[in-house]
């Protein structure tokens, strides 16, 4: 069943969106949070346990000490107080990814609250985010549902169940209603969700791979006629997994919402699944703030108490902001305000820095990236990041056209070869049989062509003024129509001229 | 069948003597107890595993070791070799653990409770698991799935609850100490009706971990035994710190055995608690505590009456926060993971159906009649008003425990306020039977020490009656240092322990050998 949609500029038009978010954040700590299985992602299932995470009779929990500091570090970066005090509490339900048929999480007493994150959209604009809480709790188990056509529990034959993920120690970082996005409201979603993710990345608490399930978000929306202040009734898109998806979904929920509402009836309080294949979302459970879980503070943990000094103490070894650390990056890699914005706009920062760190200079990581990888994810309708490119690929792809080995064009080629796993970049070169040729008399005779047309450019670079060559190498290009290897014109230019490179 | 009297009928703290001067052997030690198991538990039922051949290797490996002297035979624990039984709430590799309860029927453990790794360590030969009520929901024993375990000084008489197997262990000489577990009384209150010591530590003393959880905040772990030397003895093995168990406390443990040895009330003051005896209370209860309190005066003592009128409000508190905790550390028991599971007769298969069907065959009546107390208690719009209050109340106690022990060192009550009662007796009267733990509860419900010991037999019955005391949290040695001292003059007054006066259980019975033979395979049953 396909629900009704309005168009998104017609949404706009009558409602005002309201947002509301809930990531969950793995921490990379190498124990659980309550148990001192190892906290390891992608083994053979039900190994990573012991008799805690598998909530045998008899067990107890102990709280790791790494997580609650991972916590208060993640609190404090997003700008919220640290609470002095606090205690884990149960929250009961029956279900078997469970094992204790409770989830130890916080209740009302969450370690951090009242924070904000200033949120930096496309153009510029900054946007706050007050943060009502960041709570901790242990991840559930995960359960592949089996013989059913959907994939869920309902209709299954059986369902695996598999512990490894139990007890994984989990930061949940709810937002305060997000009133004012207005037709921004999707970028806006987008645009939170990377700056959490960054956030507890640049801290090294998570492993922040959302592909893995280290980051995941539960999206809130609601709409409201313009000029209410009354919220509407919400929806919240469940496990929504990828930054692209984070936009989607909110979109799409927006849309859904504003025809539900148009046709007079009241949306559904509810959980939506989010399907990337058709970037739709369907029904899920329904929810009503009457869900009682009959919380109760955990009896078998203390309280945690985080002193002042403590907090003092951890907030000292917090990493550069990821705001200053643009800043930083902007002026190390040299590049315009336009430049870098649309760096941090395609989401490919993290992966340029990468790459320089592999030993690509700035100006080459971002001609890749943002000139060959932003667009083939973009058509593959993936976060560049997930389009599978290391930066080593890059640098050895780079290294060879340096080399003369192949020009940008073959190093395109390449690069699809490597991204459909048809080996390294060396193998599809010799497999391919890419190789510029290496027959230097035309380009020299374009050369000569090219001095003599701009002599004061020549004297320039006699002169020392190595910089100036562009002009040449362009006009070689030019006459050549981009055949020749610019690497190779350019060592050229600089014999001819009898130059040191 | 024979048995060996002597060795059975000796105290741990003797038998730790005889087997260090290598009078006897642990092998000797621990056969005698088996034996006397074989004899009488097919009555008592005390047992619900026998741990046979596990204890005769343990105690063999003591008798190697002090066969072969040196320093291994000098590190020996004083207690190596010395038998104990463990309350079936306690989880133990390589014996079955059921908790009492048909949910677990079968399970083994893959790992030790803390208390059982000490034991071990101690190398003292585990004799078996003892019976209780379901979950150690109880006061009588009688809910254990299993079968009711028999008073040893009349067996048609509940021997206590919920660790009524471990007390008639002790009280029948099948072992010379066991394990308990105490969330309301369930070791104190056995001691008092079957003539035995019982000890609850100070809330954190001893580990948790590997006991099964009924009310966490309430729990604890103590000795059982049948002097209070002995039970000072086991403490000082299970108790002090465990990293895996949060609530434990992570001060040094005190020399018990030292407070044990040396006992001293002269000049100590000791308080009647005002609301804990007098009206409710047997009459014969109510004697043997008043020849206490004069024996104690007499050893130069100084009686002061306290009140604490909140206790009166502790039985309905725990009566929340108890079942509340347990309707939350029972859910883990649905049949997926481990334990009984049964499959719904009729109607679709589904995962909530199978936890359904699975829990109301494999839970008792009076585990649900909890977990649907605690569950409602907890439910939302009720919290404040059950769960909430209730543990205002728990604070009321402690401000009252405070206030008395501003007065005196140490508190005494009778610790049951009446004798055993006949076997079905309270079964069908929940209210009734929750009002055995009346004078217990509130040093659970505080956190506080708390001892029981043998005050003697009430007019009346002829049966045992207990004698409580209680000490400020973390100074359980007072419990020691008191308790050794009124034993003393109670066991001087009636010429010898008050187990002596007890029914012999094998004189002219014909069945005890049948019994023997169906327990020496070890079976539950």
């Amino acid at each position: 069943m396909t629900d009704a949609t309005l168009s998104f500029e017609e949404a706009m038009e009558k409602y005002d969106p309201v947002l509301g978010f809930e990531v969950h954040v793995e921490l990379n700590t190498k124990t659980k949070m309550f148990s001192s299985a190892p906290n390891v992602f992608g083994d053979e299932p039900n190994t990573n346990v012991n008799e805690v995470d598998l909530g045998m009779p008899g067990v107890l929990p102990v709280v790791n000490k790494t997580a609650i500091e991972s916590s208060i570090k993640i609190g404090l970066a997003l700008n919220c107080k640290i609470a002095e005090k606090c205690r884990f509490a149960r929250k009961n339900y029956f279900y078997p990814d469970t094992p204790k048929n409770f989830q130890t999480s916080q209740y009302d007493e969450p370690i951090a609250y009242d924070g904000y994150l200033d949120i930096e959209l496309s153009d510029g604009t900054i946007f706050r985010v007050e943060i009502e809480r960041a709570h901790m709790e242990e991840d559930a188990g995960k359960l592949t549902h089996m013989g059913g056509a959907t994939g869920r529990i309902q209709g299954a034959e059986y369902s695996l169940v598999d512990y490894n993920r139990s007890g994984v120690p989990l930061v949940e970082i709810v937002t305060k209603p997000i009133e004012g996005a207005g037709s921004r409201a999707p970028e806006l979603a987008k645009a939170y969700v990377a700056a959490v993710r960054e956030i507890v990345k640049n801290l090294g608490v998570s492993d922040a791979k959302m592909e893995r399930g280290n980051v995941r978000c539960d999206a809130n929306v609601s709409l409201r006629p313009h000029g209410r202040e009354r919220f509407g009734i919400r929806s919240e898109t469940k496990n929504v997994n990828s930054l692209r998806a984070v936009e989607h979904a909110v979109r799409y929920e927006i849309q859904r919402h504003a025809a539900v509402l148009d046709s007079g009836e009241p949306v559904t309080q509810e959980t939506r699944h989010w399907h990337e294949d058709t970037r739709t979302t369907t029904s899920g459970r329904a929810k009503s703030d009457a869900d009682d879980y009959r919380y109760f503070p955990e009896p078998d943990l203390v309280p945690i108490t985080a002193s002042r000094e403590w907090v003092e103490e951890l907030r000292a070894t917090l990493p550069e902001p990821p705001a200053a650390r643009r800043k930083r990056l902007q002026a190390d890699w040299g590049y315009s305000e336009l430049e870098f914005r649309d760096v941090v706009n395609a989401g490919v920062m993290d992966e340029i820095e990468e790459t320089i760190a592999a030993g690509a200079t700035p100006t080459v990581a971002r001609k890749w990236w943002m000139g060959e990888i932003v667009g083939r994810a973009k058509n593959a309708d993936v976060d560049p990041g997930q389009l599978g490119v290391k930066p080593a690929t890059i640098v050895e792809l780079n290294k060879m056209v340096e080399d003369g080995k192949i020009n940008n064009k073959m190093a395109s080629e390449v690069l699809d070869g490597v991204l459909a796993g048809e080996g390294t970049p060396a193998e599809i070169v010799e497999k391919r049989g890419l190789a510029v040729v290496s027959d230097d008399a035309p380009l020299l005779e374009a050369i000569d062509a090219a001095l003599a047309a701009q002599p004061d450019v020549a004297d320039k670079i006699r002169g020392g003024k190595v910089q100036a060559i562009g002009a040449i190498v362009g006009g070689v290009m030019k006459a050549t129509r981009g055949q020749a290897d610019a690497g190779r014109v350019r060592e050229l230019i600089l014999q001819r001229l009898g130059v040191e490179g | 069948m024979t048995e060996n009297n002597e060795l059975i009928r000796l105290s741990a703290a003797a038998l730790a003597e005889k087997l260090a001067a290598r009078e006897v052997t642990a092998v000797e030690v621990t056969q005698a107890h088996l034996d006397r198991i074989a004899a009488v538990d097919g009555k008592v039922h005390a047992f619900l595993h026998v741990n046979t051949d596990e204890a005769l290797a343990v105690a063999a490996e003591v008798d190697a070791i002090r066969a072969a002297g040196g320093a291994a035979a000098e590190e020996l624990h004083a207690l190596a070799g010395v038998p104990i039984a463990v309350k079936d709430l306690i989880v133990t590799i390589g014996q079955p653990t059921t908790a009492g309860s048909k949910i677990l029927e079968g399970w083994h453990s893959p790992y030790d409770a803390t208390v059982v790794e000490r034991l071990r360590a101690a190398k003292m030969p585990i004799l078996g698991k003892t019976n209780l009520d379901e979950f150690a929901m109880g006061s009588s024993t009688e809910h254990s799935a299993y079968g009711p375990t028999r008073n040893p000084w009349d067996l048609d008489r509940i021997p206590g609850g919920s660790g009524g197997g471990s007390a008639a262990a002790v009280a029948a000489f099948e072992a010379p100490l066991a394990l308990g577990t105490d969330t309301g009384g369930s070791i104190r209150q056995p001691g008092a009706v079957t003539g035995t010591v019982g000890v609850k530590p100070t809330y954190g003393g001893v580990s948790r971990y590997g006991a099964i959880a009924m009310a966490s905040s309430l729990d604890q772990i103590g000795p059982v035994s049948r002097t209070v030397l002995d039970s000072a003895l086991l403490h000082q093995v299970i108790g002090g710190h465990d990293p895996r168990d949060s609530t434990s406390l992570p001060d040094p443990l005190e020399d018990l055995v030292a407070a044990a040895r040396t006992g001293h009330v002269e000049g100590m003051k000791i308080g009647i608690i005002k609301e804990l005896h007098g009206e409710g209370y047997q009459a014969g209860v109510e004697n043997r505590f008043n020849e206490s309190l004069e024996l104690l005066k007499a050893a130069g003592a100084e009686i002061v009456e306290v009140s604490c009128p909140n206790f009166k409000y502790a039985l309905g508190a725990y009566y929340l926060i108890m079942p509340s905790e347990a309707s939350s550390n029972l859910a883990k028991f649905d049949g997926v993971r481990y334990g009984l599971r049964v499959l719904p007769e009729q109607g679709p298969m589904t995962i909530e159906r199978v936890m359904g069907a699975t829990r109301a065959a494999g839970f008792g009546d009076e585990v649900k009649r909890r977990i649907i107390l605690g569950t409602y208690a907890l439910s939302a719009g009720y919290y404040d008003a059950y769960y909430g209050s209730a543990q205002k109340v728990r604070t009321l106690i402690q401000r009252d425990f405070d206030a008395a022990f501003a007065q005196a060192d140490v508190l005494i009550s009778p610790t049951a306020p009446t004798t055993a009662f006949k076997l079905g007796e309270k079964l069908n009267d929940p209210l009734a039977m929750y009002l055995n733990d009346v004078a217990t509860i509130p040093a659970n419900m505080a956190g506080v020490p708390g001892l029981s010991l043998p005050g003697g037999l009430a007019d009346e019955d002829g049966l045992p009656v207990g004698i409580q005391l209680l000490a400020p949290a973390r100074q359980d040695a007072r419990l020691y240092r008191v308790g050794a001292v009124l034993e003393s003059l109670l066991e001087a007054q009636w010429g010898g322990p008050l187990l002596e006066k007890a029914p012999s259980l094998t004189a002219a019975t014909a069945d005890s050998s049948a019994a023997a033979t169906a327990l020496s395979h070890g079976g539950s049953h």
